[in-house]
């Protein structure tokens, strides 16, 4: 297959998000265990928050209902946006161990173009094969917050997107870690921890105190889980919406443009090297 | 000389023998991660940091109300405390079983089954990591702060209650790996399913019982008895109320609880094993 | 016990149960009869060749005689014991090389994976140091040591593995493709060692394999399967007349070349031109050098190679001329 000029290559990278999608969507035992365990998750949290919110019904600005639907919002997005792995670093980082990642630097695709296709394309899959069933199962349970206006949840799936794309520029630059570090499993737990906790997984971030609280809100995570789910919720009404997809958007551009410069200063060591 | 070393092997029951392989291949694994002790304190101060993000989770929660489901934040600590030191001995332990599916799968369980030594073992041994005290840690320390916060009327049964918990609560977490492990004799994908016992189970401990939906409580009381691991012996311990009516004397039923879950486990573990050496890989 | 054969198999039978999708919620269901009544003896100390096609039953053979599957059906005994209902105290008995995965622990130097079945096969001290010193020096391991298993060649990692099954004296050893993937080196060095072995311990060794020269250098028996089906069992020898099967003689002539006459007693003939390079089939156990004098005398020889038949064309072979038993 050539793919020549610039509408070749965004046919290539196309190529490469399908295949993403296609790889996961035929893992099914996976994805049905994998619903199961995040409908488990979404009950536990959503009977915890119902505690929480009987004590303070406003708590963090939310009320109830939008409490509960930002604890299956998170269960969908848990493996969209790859909080705990599951995504492309394994596959990087292994190459990078092994060598083989010389071969991919002397294709003619872009490596972090070609990934984060990719990445995209296993993100649709997760969101639309292990985030709705949780979704519909828990506004069956409980009364969730659902957007009424088809605008919002366009809205909230841009948000989304760039959520992705800023988890996919962090776990490139974790995964590059593994040019330098011996054992690169021990700075991706790292980055799992600090993204579940930042992103809001277990705690959305209005709750955190203080100056926590503000660095939470600030940090690139939080674009993974609270600024969508904040979306979804209606909290950035108009003009508000555009400053919400800056933030997102200016930490994916940041992010990926350090993953550039990390790729070619690794690029270089590999060529120095000899691979 | 062979014929010496078969009836030594045959006499010897086979509980005997697999204890006696899981603890060779421990000391194995033990010896390889101190000869990079570095490495191990780091990742041990790793895992212990990971796991420890759960009680700040709460402490946060605790910051806005006084109370969770009637509990105070030490109340929920003790519950939290036994929970997280019984999955976190468990997990040290067993933790490694859910790498059957995976061996399975790329056909390697066969080399265990070709050695003279019950596989269960051999799988439960298989890369044992030491990191994982850092979770037992972590749930110490939590329990060492509710038990020095709380004002508990102690009698000589609630003394022998605590360790009592924690290793019937280790014991009941380490059927269920097997359990899941078993399953993945038929379903090498579906690995994750364990995990929303396990790692949910330890979830839903840490918080009071009174929080969840009586219908729940009553499933993780008499379906998958993950209640008796802290929540039925915590609560005695500190003289409060079981949401669903229970008499008093259950609190003390963990052990027999754990042995009667190991014996299903054990069958499981048999029936799955049995069919793969019947179905292959 | 000793006058009755070390392996005995009887109508031995592994059926799987193959279930494939067809569409989307749609499954078929297939039997599959990997091994289909399968009888033969091994007495003690004998050296037996195991081969067939890929997917002919071999492993799973192996797989029945080690313990690993159960057999469908039939009576399988080694050493007297059933593999089946008394995995753990067989193994103790017999040692398993498998050619395409390792018995030894990945992560870890092969000194631990040794030090390990020391303790968990309760070799005696004085025996396992014997013996593991006998493998290093005979097997060539005393660099290999204190390597991980992980960082060491295929060669390198099949040498270590025959020395983990041998550690404890077991009175049989399996090997499932032991020479898969060595060099020409290693496979010599491999084959002295299971030579040797056999001749001074009375091992009985059972080998399957995908090269025939490992079966004409080690084995004074070989066993055919193909399709579940045990089709040939006797001296490797036999094959080539039963199979009838033919080496290729591939010859390159100067230019472009009519098909070489060699007159109509020579066994040889012409199969295949492709411009100056011609393909000349004879009976394998016929010698080439002959034939090969024959062609440089009347001919302008520039370069021949002979090549062996493979297993498959010899049981195809075996086949079509309908000698399987």
């Amino acid at each position: 297959m050539r793919f020549g000029g610039k509408g070749g290559e965004v046919r290539l990278y196309a190529v490469v998000a399908a295949g993403g999608f296609r790889r996961h969507a035929t893992y099914r035992v996976a994805t049905f265990a994998g619903v199961f365990t995040n409908t488990v998750f979404g009950f536990i949290l959503a009977y915890t928050y119902t505690a929480l919110w009987d004590e303070r019904p406003h708590l963090g600005g939310y009320d109830m209902s939008q409490a509960l639907t930002y604890v299956w919002l998170g269960q969908a997005l848990l493996m969209t946006c790859a909080m705990m792995g599951g995504g492309f670093e394994d596959e990087l980082m292994e190459r990078i161990r092994t060598g083989d990642i010389a071969v991919d630097l002397y294709r003619p695709a872009d490596l972090q173009l070609w990934w984060l296709a990719g990445d995209l394309g296993r993100a649709a899959f997760h969101l639309l094969g292990r985030g709705i069933v949780p979704m519909v199962l828990g506004a069956l349970a409980f009364d969730l917050a659902l957007p009424g206006s088809p605008w919002r949840w366009l809205a909230f799936l841009v948000s989304v997107a760039l959520g992705v794309v800023v988890s996919f520029a962090v776990r490139f630059l974790v995964a590059l870690s593994a040019f330098w570090l011996l054992d690169g499993a021990g700075a991706m737990q790292i980055a799992w921890l600090t993204g579940l906790f930042f992103s809001g997984m277990l705690l959305p971030l209005p709750l955190f105190p203080g100056v926590l609280g503000e660095v939470a809100r600030v940090l690139p995570w939080s674009s993974l889980l609270q600024v969508p789910a904040d979306v979804f919720l209606g909290r950035y009404p108009g003009r508000e919406l555009l400053r919400a997809y800056a933030f997102q958007a200016g930490w994916a551009v940041v992010l990926l443009l350090a993953g550039r410069l990390l790729q070619s200063v690794a690029t270089r060591r590999v060529v120095v090297q000899g691979g | 000389m062979v014929r010496q070393r078969e009836t030594v092997s045959a006499g010897r029951s086979r509980l005997v023998e697999g204890v006696r392989a899981y603890g060779l291949i421990v000391a194995m694994w033990l010896r390889s991660t101190m000869a990079y002790r570095a490495s191990f304190v780091m990742t041990a101060a790793g895992n212990f940091l990971v796991t420890g993000f759960d009680f700040v989770a709460i402490m946060l929660m605790f910051g806005h109300v006084d109370a969770l489901g009637g509990f105070t934040l030490p109340e929920v600590a003790l519950l939290y405390g036994t929970s997280a030191t019984a999955f976190g001995l468990c997990d040290l332990v067993l933790g490694s079983m859910d790498r059957l599916g995976r061996r399975v799968r790329d056909g390697t369980l066969d080399t265990l089954l070709v050695r003279p030594v019950p596989v269960l073992a051999q799988v439960a041994a298989d890369r044992f990591a030491l990191r994982r005290v850092g979770r037992i840690t972590q749930g110490l320390l939590v329990l060492g702060y509710a038990l020095g916060t709380l004002d508990i009327a102690w009698t000589p049964l609630k003394v022998v209650m605590l360790p009592l918990m924690v290793l019937s609560g280790a014991a009941i977490f380490g059927a269920v790996f097997v359990v899941g492990a078993a399953f993945q004799f038929y379903a090498q994908d579906a690995s994750e399913v364990q995990n929303a016992f396990t790692y949910g189970g330890t979830t839903l401990l840490q918080y009071p019982p009174s929080v969840f939906a009586t219908d729940l409580v009553r499933g993780v009381t008499f379906v998958v008895p993950l209640a008796f691991v802290s929540w039925l012996p915590a609560l005695y311990v500190l003289g409060r109320d079981y949401p669903v009516g229970l008499p008093g004397w259950v609190a003390f039923l963990p052990p027999v609880v754990a042995a009667g879950c190991w014996v299903l486990a054990g069958l499981a573990w048999r029936a799955g094993l049995r069919a793969y050496r019947s179905t292959g890989s | 016990m000793d006058d009755r054969d070390f392996i005995e198999l009887d109508g031995v039978e592994k059926v799987f149960d193959v279930r494939r999708r067809t569409g989307f919620l749609r499954r078929e269901r297939r039997e599959v009869r990997a091994v289909d009544g399968i009888s033969f003896r091994v007495p003690r100390g004998e050296m037996v060749g195991y081969i067939g096609p890929n997917g002919a039953g071999k492993s799973t053979t192996i797989k029945m005689l080690t313990g690993i599957l159960t057999p469908s059906g039939g009576r399988l005994r080694v050493a007297g014991i059933d593999p089946a209902k008394e995995r753990t105290k067989l193994a103790h008995r017999i040692g398993v090389v498998f050619g395409q995965r390792t018995t030894l622990w990945w992560d870890l130097p092969l000194r631990d994976s040794y030090r390990l079945m020391h303790r968990m096969y309760r070799i005696p001290d004085s025996r396992y140091r014997e013996n593991l010193d006998r493998c290093v020096e005979l097997l060539d391991l005393g660099a290999l040591l204190e390597v991980p298993v992980r960082q060491l060649s295929l060669g390198q990692r099949m040498r270590g593995d025959i020395a983990a099954a041998l550690l404890h004296d077991p009175e049989v050893l399996y090997l499932d493709e032991p020479t898969i993937g060595l060099d020409v080196t290693s496979k010599a060095k491999v084959r002295g060692f299971l030579r040797d072995l056999n001749a001074e311990r009375s091992t009985t060794v059972l080998l399957t394999t995908h090269d025939l020269t490992d079966i004409e250098q080690l084995c004074e028996r070989v066993m055919v399967i193909d399709h579940g089906r045990l089709v040939y069992d006797g001296a490797p020898a036999g094959l080539h007349e039963v199979g009838g099967s033919e080496r290729m003689l591939v010859v390159d002539l100067e230019r472009e070349l009519p098909p070489i006459e060699l007159g109509p007693e020579s066994p040889a003939r012409v199969v295949k031109v492709e411009g100056p390079r011609q393909w000349l089939a004879f009976p394998a156990a016929a010698s080439a050098a002959p034939l090969v004098a024959r062609i440089a005398e009347g001919y302008p020889l520039v370069d021949l190679s002979v090549r062996e038949p493979d297993i498959e064309s010899v049981i195809a072979k075996m086949y079509v001329s309908g000698s399987a038993l």
